[in-house]
């Protein structure tokens, strides 16, 4: 593990933004921590950075406390930031970043692998909101990281420049470089992960490939008023969960087709029937009740 | 390696802040025109039997120019860094953290530098202000060390503050405690409840320290106005660090 984060605890005030964490990074991987927003994935990834220090547990960088300049000196960081200052120009910026590391990339490659070479002699301020952050890419990977962490590194791009960055970001990965990425995308981290580490409420709800984790957000719900009760509907093959809502009952599914078959069958007076797809916010939701049953 | 990120650092500090006219115009700007505006205009009124408006006012508004451009660069300057997420930025890097502080102190001591030669060349161009060559130099250190405490208190404001409001904080301490510590017009016309109040002021320290290198002092012996500068230096390092831990548990996501 290159990175971990054992059983952590963390709150702000009452609010519990960790709640007993557990998270391995493996070397040469792509990892997206994918989540809604405030479920945590920010914390988790200071807390990697020693920006804040758990409640409970453990957090460990290259096996070292994550406030080890020499566990720094291999990561290259994106967080969210509001603004950089604006008088220094984009070349002056990764100028100094490179400072900071042993053996950072050429400024100029930096540079191009970020596409800033034609903005190089601009002064932040006079930056486009796409090409500020490409100057905080550029930050992150100019010392040449061997794990590299994007905090939703595309919020506010626009589709085009999205599937540019990710470009970039394969491009490093078959380079060989470790990535953490956190997204409230589940596309984004579909692209660019091999593996989905999904979060809610500071707790792991699920953990795989892409391809298993699109399939627990591949969930429908069927919404009916029906004389069955929850436990016959629960018992149903591919029913994940059952809940009351009035009058009517909603479940959710990945097999839409096959439940609604077996309850129009098993109730001739069923009505009120609606099928909707379950969003991913919802997804979550779900996947963090199954967590806690 | 270390040593290169320090003056980096401190060289990208100093660049920033220079290209910013909304500090370095206001931060140079001020105490010259003020001291062309008092010290040159009534220059040869006398504030003592032996010190004229023009010799007594470099002193004073060199504190005054020190004291802003310091107050200024950490307290704004950290205020609106760290309220925009740059620092946490920065501190996620290997960069060491004092480099990030040592590299304010140069900058500031750097304006500091600016303010104070632009100040002495007026005084002895036009204020016909003379000095033996020790007793410029023991000024010109004396103003510009001024960096160090009005730093520290600068950092606290920086901690203490919002990034929007930072600046309108800073305003609110400065004005008015350079005007009541008597480094705008000399504190002995002043009114004799401001004259109470001065010596809990900091920058009332620093004049008195630069005015006792010229002989125009109240008559405190030099050591209390070091002791009083180092202890609001103290309180002003120990705020930020408080800020600095507070910081570690506020950020949210």
């Amino acid at each position: 593990m290159i990175a971990e984060l054992t059983n952590v605890t963390k709150r702000y005030g009452d609010v519990i933004a960790l709640d007993g964490l557990s998270l391995g990074l493996e070397a040469g991987r792509v990892t997206a921590l994918l989540g809604p927003n405030g479920a945590g994935k920010t914390t988790a990834v200071k807390l990697l950075l020693g920006l804040t220090r758990p409640a409970s547990g453990t957090a460990t960088l290259f096996g070292r406390d994550p406030r080890d300049v020499k566990a720094r000196q291999r990561t290259g960081v994106m967080l969210q930031v509001a603004n950089v200052p604006q008088t220094l120009r984009v070349r002056e910026h990764v100028h100094l970043f490179c400072s900071y590391y042993p053996n950072p990339m050429p400024v100029d490659e930096a540079l191009a692998i970020a596409g800033l070479a034609t903005v190089a002699d601009r002064k932040y301020g006079a930056l486009s909101g796409g090409q500020k952050q490409r100057v905080l890419f550029a930050l992150a990977i100019c010392g040449n990281p061997d794990l590299l962490f994007l905090d939703e590194p595309t919020v506010g791009l626009d589709v085009e420049s999205r599937r540019g960055f990710w470009q970039e970001v394969r491009r490093l990965a078959a380079g060989g470089r470790s990535i953490l990425l956190t997204t409230h995308y589940l596309e984004e981290a579909d692209a660019l992960a091999d593996r989905i580490v999904v979060i809610n409420n500071g707790r792991v709800v699920a953990d795989g490939a892409p391809h298993e984790v699109k399939a627990l957000t591949a969930a429908r719900r069927i919404r009916c008023v029906t004389s069955l009760d929850d436990a016959r509907l629960a018992a149903m093959p591919g029913v994940q969960s059952v809940r009351r809502d009035g009058a009517a009952v909603e479940l959710l599914t990945s097999d839409a087709e096959s439940v609604t078959r077996a309850l129009l069958a098993a109730d001739p007076a069923l009505g009120g029937l609606e099928v909707s797809g379950a969003g991913l916010e919802e997804a979550f939701l779900t996947l963090t009740a199954g967590g806690s049953r | 390696m270390i040593a290169r990120v320090y003056a980096l650092e401190a060289k990208y500090e100093f660049l920033k802040l220079l290209r910013m006219p909304a500090f370095a115009i206001p931060t140079i700007a001020f105490p010259v025109m003020f001291y062309a505006l008092f010290g040159v205009t009534f220059g040869a009124g006398r504030v003592t039997a032996t010190t004229t408006m023009a010799t007594y006012l470099i002193a004073t508004y060199g504190a005054f120019g020190v004291i802003g451009a310091s107050l200024f660069g950490f307290g704004v300057g950290v205020a609106v860094e760290r309220g925009q997420g740059w620092l946490t930025l920065k501190r996620a890097t290997p960069m060491p953290p004092m480099a990030y502080f040592t590299a304010k102190l140069a900058m500031a001591a750097l304006f500091s530098v600016i303010i104070v030669m632009l100040l002495f060349g007026m005084g002895a161009g036009f204020g016909g202000v003379t000095f033996p060559a020790v007793t410029w130099t023991r000024l010109f250190i004396v103003l510009v060390l001024g960096a160090i405490p009005f730093g520290a208190v600068g950092l606290a404001l920086g901690y203490l503050a919002g990034p929007n409001s930072a600046p309108a904080l800073v305003n609110l301490l400065y004005l008015p405690m350079s005007f009541a510590s008597g480094l705008w017009i000399p504190i002995e016309v002043l009114p004799p409840f401001m004259k109470a109040i001065a010596p809990f002021l900091p920058p009332y320290h620093l004049g008195q320290l630069a005015l006792g290198v010229i002989g125009a002092g109240a008559g405190a012996p030099a050591w209390t106005h070091i002791l009083a500068l180092a202890g609001f230096t103290a309180i002003g390092l120990g705020v930020a660090m408080w800020g600095y831990r507070r910081d570690e548990d506020k950020t949210w996501g």
